[in-house]
């Protein structure tokens, strides 16, 4: 292609701009063979920064507790060179409530931003289009109908958000799924699963239905090794399949002409992806109940940290994570050891900002 | 014309009875002369049906132009040619390939559409918007190349948009914003570029700025455009190969002084008109008869 004179039109040379921004923002890594590649310099030091706030947050959440343990030494047990009492208490005890907090947050971080993505709408997150409500249900179902174990209550819990978003994606579907028609489905099976759930405690004896609201209320309390390792093998299956979907996806925020006629297979983009979302949602709230108000939240907060469009996957993952481990770390230093679920706390904090959100969705004339 | 459609019906339907080998010639050559093509198409949404038995060949190296009454299905067809839309019946062939079974990256590098409605994702700038256009050559271990780089920049200097790059794609002008998205599709670089009514809601100036820019494109880098346009004049005086649709068929095509008759866009339109010599092109330009003409003959039509 040449570059020619155009007279109809104001030529300049503009490369100027261009350059600037581009030594301002983007990195491009270029080996000799051809392959490149593009890293938004802010981004990346967004998510180191996120990273650095998640480890230091969790070391001083291990240290947080009945049994105060000095940071130094919460670092020096993870290495291996503490004494007994603090290695059981470290690693066997709060180390994999931690970590399960960590898997937790980045699951709901990173399905947040799938579905806001998918459905181009920063309310179509899994807390508003009722997958939570409906891992709630399973979850419900196993104590209420069958007083199941634990582990049959973490079943269901999984089996109902699976269920629910399957059912969202089927009555949204009509040629593809769309932001709108999918948020409007999603409130509506909230609102009928809610419902339900309501139905199903009014049924339920008193050690049942008090089982009920405390998984209700989503909790990092008594989480153990056996709940981490699920976690960590669906994040460690999940999480490098949705990123290396991410550019098809940043795609379809074009709209899906556009993406399509750019070669994005639109569909199975948009359903390997939903599926991924619906997995990561519903595997942590199996986990640790429907905490609230993270997938939402933490999406918009990394937007505004890498300020840049695109659905910020990996941003949003390690702000989830963050801001559940600092949610988990101020309950517990306000109001003591597991006095005071997370849930309660990310749900306060999110509720805030979805009116925040409205209000200024609303002023834009959005909705 | 008009007569191409119903020789594709009779040709599929003697085919059944056994002349299969005939045919296959017949589409083989086609093919390989002409590189987009539309054999006996119907075109439907649901089961609403826009365009029936519908043939259309894409001469390459030609800015085809095609225009029509409104809803008579040129942005369907359109929309089939660049497999937005699937046939329900009969195939669309890009080199010789049904266009659906290839693989979307490749038709993605042959074919690139300019669509009507495009979403400008919040906060993107002017060169990230542009750089998306190179996604089908670009891979997860290729994701910015020299060549990209250039490329990008070239395509914004030939849309004028370069001196943009760090503008948000918000902040823009309607006529600036339709420059910026014909640049992303440039920078796809595809020997096939489809526009879907490329100068709608822009003033005149800048409708006549995009046509030239289209006309650039196909005369110094040999391009094949194909453009739907809603204003008859501007088609007959940028377009090298006009179709004109009437009802989902083709009523007329070719060269746009050859075709462009009063008698034809009486036809297409339903509009009496004149039709002269346009005094800087030597295009053939449309003029609609006053309204007194028209109701005139009207009455006395009516009278008689």
């Amino acid at each position: 292609m040449k570059v020619m004179d155009t007279p109809a039109i104001r030529t300049s040379d503009g490369t100027g701009p261009r350059t600037r921004r581009a030594a301002l923002r983007d990195r491009v890594v270029r080996t000799p063979g051809g392959l490149s590649v593009r890293v938004d310099m802010r981004a990346f030091a967004v998510v180191v920064a996120l990273l650095l706030a998640a480890f230091t947050a969790s070391v001083v959440l291990i240290g947080t507790g009945d049994f105060p343990i000095p940071a130094v030494d919460v670092l020096r047990t993870l290495m291996g060179n503490g004494d007994a009492g603090q290695e059981f208490i470290v690693n066997e005890l709060r180390l994999p409530r931690v970590l399960v907090g960590l898997l937790v947050g980045a699951s709901l971080g990173l399905g947040g931003a799938l579905f806001q993505s998918i459905s181009r709408n920063p309310l179509g997150s899994p807390d508003v289009l009722g997958l939570a409500q409906g891992s709630t249900a399973g979850a419900l179902v196993v104590i209420v109908l069958f007083s199941g174990s634990a582990g049959q209550v973490t079943a269901g819990a999984l089996v109902g958000g699976l269920v629910t978003g399957l059912a969202i994606y089927l009555l949204a579907w009509k040629r593809g799924v769309h932001g709108y028609r999918f948020v409007l489905v999603g409130i509506g099976v909230s609102a009928i699963v809610t419902a339900v759930n309501g139905y199903l405690i009014t049924k339920a004896d008193l050690v049942d239905a008090a089982r009920a609201v405390v998984w209700m209320t989503g909790s990092l309390a008594g989480r153990d090794w056996s709940q981490v390792w699920p976690l960590l093998w669906m994040c460690a299956v999940l999480v490098p399949l949705v990123l290396a979907n991410a550019r098809g996806l940043r795609m379809t925020e074009m709209g899906d002409d556009v993406s399509y006629a750019l070669g994005v297979r639109v569909e199975r983009v948009r359903m390997l992806l939903m599926l991924a979302a619906v997995l990561l949602t519903a595997g942590a709230t199996a986990a640790a109940g429907p905490v609230g108000f993270v997938a939402l939240t933490a999406p918009r907060l990394a937007r505004r940290l890498t300020r840049s469009p695109g659905p910020n996957l990996a941003a949003s993952m390690c702000m989830g994570a963050t801001l559940l481990i600092t949610a988990d770390w101020a309950a517990q230093r306000a109001f003591g050891a597991d006095q005071l679920p997370v849930g309660v706390v990310t749900g306060v904090l999110g509720g805030v900002y979805l009116l925040w959100l409205l209000v200024t969705e609303r002023k834009a004339g959005r909705i | 014309m008009s007569g191409t459609s119903a020789n594709g019906t009779s040709v599929s339907g003697t085919s059944v009875n056994g002349t299969p080998a005939n045919e296959n010639n017949d589409k083989s050559t086609r093919s390989t002369v002409n590189r987009l093509s539309a054999e006996n198409v119907t075109l439907a949404y649901d089961q609403r049906v826009i365009a029936e038995q519908l043939s259309v060949e894409i001469p390459d190296n030609s800015f085809t132009v095609i225009v029509g009454p409104n809803a008579c299905g040129k942005s369907t067809l359109l929309r089939a040619l660049s497999r937005m839309l699937k046939p329900s019946q009969g195939r669309v062939l890009l080199d010789g390939h049904v266009i659906q079974s290839m693989p979307a990256k490749k038709v993605a590098r042959t074919l690139g559409l300019l669509p009507q409605s495009s979403i400008a994702p919040d906060g993107i700038t002017v060169g990230d918007l542009v750089g998306r256009g190179r996604y089908p050559h670009q891979g997860l271990l290729r994701q910015w190349s020299t060549e990209d780089e250039r490329v990008v920049r070239e395509s914004m200097e030939s849309t004028g948009v370069a001196e943009l790059a760090d503008r948000y794609v918000d902040e823009l002008s309607g006529g600036q914003r339709q420059r910026v998205w014909i640049a992303m599709a440039l920078a796809q670089q595809t020997p096939l570029l489809l526009l879907d009514e490329p100068t709608t809601y822009l003033d005149i100036q800048h409708q006549i700025d995009v046509l030239d820019l289209c006309a650039e494109l196909h005369e110094e880098q040999g391009r094949t455009l194909v453009a739907v346009l809603h204003d008859l004049n501007h088609a007959a005086r940028y377009a090298t190969h006009l179709i004109a649709l009437r009802g989902g068929q083709v009523i007329a095509e070719g060269a746009p002084a050859d075709i462009v008759t009063a008698g034809l866009v009486e036809d297409v339109f339903g509009l009496r008109c004149q039709v002269i010599e346009d005094p800087e092109t030597g295009t053939p330009l449309v003029v609609p008869a006053a309204r007194k003409a028209r109701t005139r003959v009207a009455a006395a039509e009516a009278s008689s």
